[in-house]
């Protein structure tokens, strides 16, 4: 049973995508094809693999066999890098945090791709007002006296993920891989960030989604693709699971069959 | 919005302050000398080689790496200029090759920093003594007489009177300046900022913190090199102990301005304020009739003081 969003080309396509660490092998042919509209869900247990996917499609590490194309077209992966993958409408929210705690906001949202004249000069009256726009639009300002001149390292881990949220949005990604975004936030942010991929899905944009927590998985994920040392084990449409069979699944992974 | 603007740079007027007590004090305890021009005149002969290399290893300090080596660069770079300046008569051969070698040097720190892997204290102790050993045993321990270049257009581009000023003084504004655009406004001080800040965070969002350190260390050394040579034209020699004296009052000075030893975060006002403050003390001291041995003894105590004020108002410790 095919649903309708994937008789469009895929955003994202990897093909047969290995990769090593130092004869470690980390990820085995991995094939996975995310559609416009679609929201992958990507679970399995610790060392799973899971990040290390995230990281190939971000542009941090090269795959060392397999292809990855964009819209159907081959990437030349020796030019492939976080620049690239933005530019190619592919943003990543990391698990760790890609902020830089001491610096102010306006550096944050525009830092890897400046807005810069021809000397390399930054454009700070710019990126400041548009600093100002995203924090009006997505981290919600809540009476709160922040400004695109605001140390990173004063704000909430709600306000954060709001941060990289606001910058995914404004840079027009077509493709939000978020890893584990709702660790260690309170419930109200954690909806904020399930609602946040929810709008995405609804305005035809894709979603690759990592977390521990498999509920938050299952309410906005509409595929989910099981990851085990490095191998996907199994790709299920969420018509086709419950949430307790998804569950149950994981644990019989997590307990060494399969 | 004034309220902000003190705020943000709560630091460099809180610096600014310190420098002006300090200024008062000196001319009530010798206003003969601290209300003359000449002591100034004096302080901008030297204070500049303080600061410009202070302002190279503030971008260092800045993106979380040290360079303990720039005095003994300093040393094979102002043998080399004095070297070639003496066989061939030519001191822009020997500029050349002095920045060259200087180069060479922060490129070598910066590949073992980066490349190796070396964390940079270890790394640029060992190039340290690798250079002064180098210096020394090149001129066999002997100085270098290079009075003659004195009188030449190259001397007075470098380190004559412009107007009464000092040339090394107007070399250290233009400097300055260019490198304070450069932190602040363009895109490779954001760089710096943020290989310093967060290296991790750095790479992911997709800065080239290796390239960004080895350029940093490769300034390092140029800087070096430019001031070796201020020194040896300002001083008519060169010395095998040069630049020896520089390490602590250089280190001093980016300290005393503010910059965080944890990375991230300075200032390039912080350090020229620092440099001063330093560079002003031991006359301060002398003038006002006590022993030069006080000099060291309050240099200890404005570091001391300064960065306890620092970590305890700016929490600037590691949290």
């Amino acid at each position: 049973m095919r649903s309708s969003v994937q008789d469009r080309p895929p955003i994202l396509e990897l093909r047969g995508v290995g990769k090593s660490f130092r004869g470690t092998v980390a990820l085995r042919e991995i094939h996975l094809a995310v559609h416009p509209g679609e929201v992958v869900g990507l679970v399995g247990d610790n060392g799973a693999g899971k990040s290390t996917l995230i990281k190939i499609l971000s542009g941090v590490h090269r795959p060392d066999s397999g292809s990855l194309l964009i819209d159907g077209v081959a990437v030349d992966l020796s030019r492939y890098g976080v620049a690239q993958a933005r530019s190619m409408g592919i943003e990543t929210l990391f698990q760790e945090s890609t902020l830089g705690e001491q610096q102010p906001l306006w550096r944050n949202i525009f830092v890897g791709r400046a807005l810069v004249n021809r000397w390399g000069m930054l454009r700070v009256a710019e990126e400041k007002r548009v600093t100002m726009e995203i924090l009006r639009r997505y981290v919600g300002l809540q009476g709160r006296a922040i400004t695109a001149d605001t140390p990173v390292q004063t704000l909430s881990g709600g306000e954060r993920q709001g941060v990289a949220i606001g910058r995914a949005m404004y840079f027009d990604a077509r493709l939000v891989v978020l890893d584990e975004p709702t660790t260690a936030l309170s419930l109200g942010e954690v909806d904020r960030v399930l609602t946040f991929i929810e709008q995405l899905s609804a305005q035809g944009r894709a979603c690759i989604l990592i977390s521990h927590n498999v509920g938050h998985i299952y309410r906005v994920a509409s595929r989910f693709i099981i990851l085990d040392r490095g191998e996907m084990v199994a790709s299920c449409d969420r018509q086709d699971i419950s949430l307790a069979d998804l569950h149950g699944r994981l644990l019989q992974i997590h307990a060494g069959g399969r | 919005m004034g309220a902000g603007i003190l705020r943000t740079y709560r630091l460099q007027v809180g610096i600014t302050a310190v420098l002006a007590v300090l200024l008062a004090l000196f001319a009530v305890l010798s206003p003969q000398t601290f209300l003359g021009g000449r002591i100034y005149l004096s302080f901008l002969s030297t204070i500049p080689f303080i600061a410009i290399l202070a302002l190279g290893l503030t971008f260092l300090v800045i993106a979380g790496e040290l360079d303990m080596s720039f005095p003994s660069l300093m040393a094979m770079a102002g043998l080399l200029f004095a070297e070639i300046y003496l066989r061939t008569a030519s001191p822009w051969l020997g500029l050349f090759a002095a920045l060259a070698v200087g180069g060479l040097g922060g490129f070598i720190n910066g590949v073992l920093v980066v490349k190796v892997g070396v964390p940079s204290i270890i790394a640029t102790i060992g190039t340290q003594f690798f250079w002064r050993g180098l210096s020394a045993l090149l001129a066999s321990g002997l100085a270098r007489n290079i009075a003659a270049i004195r009188g030449t257009d190259f001397h007075q581009l470098m380190v004559g009177r412009v107007l009464g000023i000092p040339a090394q003084a107007l070399w250290f504004l233009v400097l300055a300046v260019f490198l304070a655009l450069l932190l602040n406004r363009h895109v490779f001080g954001e760089r710096v900022l943020f290989t310093g800040d967060n290296l991790r965070a750095a790479r992911l969002n997709g800065v080239d913190t290796d390239r960004v350190r080895l350029m940093l260390f490769t300034m390092m050394g140029l800087l070096s090199a430019f001031v070796a040579v201020l020194v040896c034209l300002e001083m008519g020699n060169w010395w095998p102990t040069q630049g020896e004296g520089y390490l602590l009052l250089v280190f001093a000075a980016i300290f005393i301005g503010g910059t965080s030893v944890f990375g991230g975060r300075g200032t390039l006002y912080g350090t020229c304020v620092g440099a001063i403050i330093i560079g002003i003390i031991e006359a301060g001291i002398i003038s006002a009739g006590f022993s030069g041995f006080w000099t060291r003894l309050v240099h200890g105590l404005i570091i001391v003081v300064s960065v306890s004020v620092y970590a305890t108002i700016f929490r600037t410790g590691r949290s």
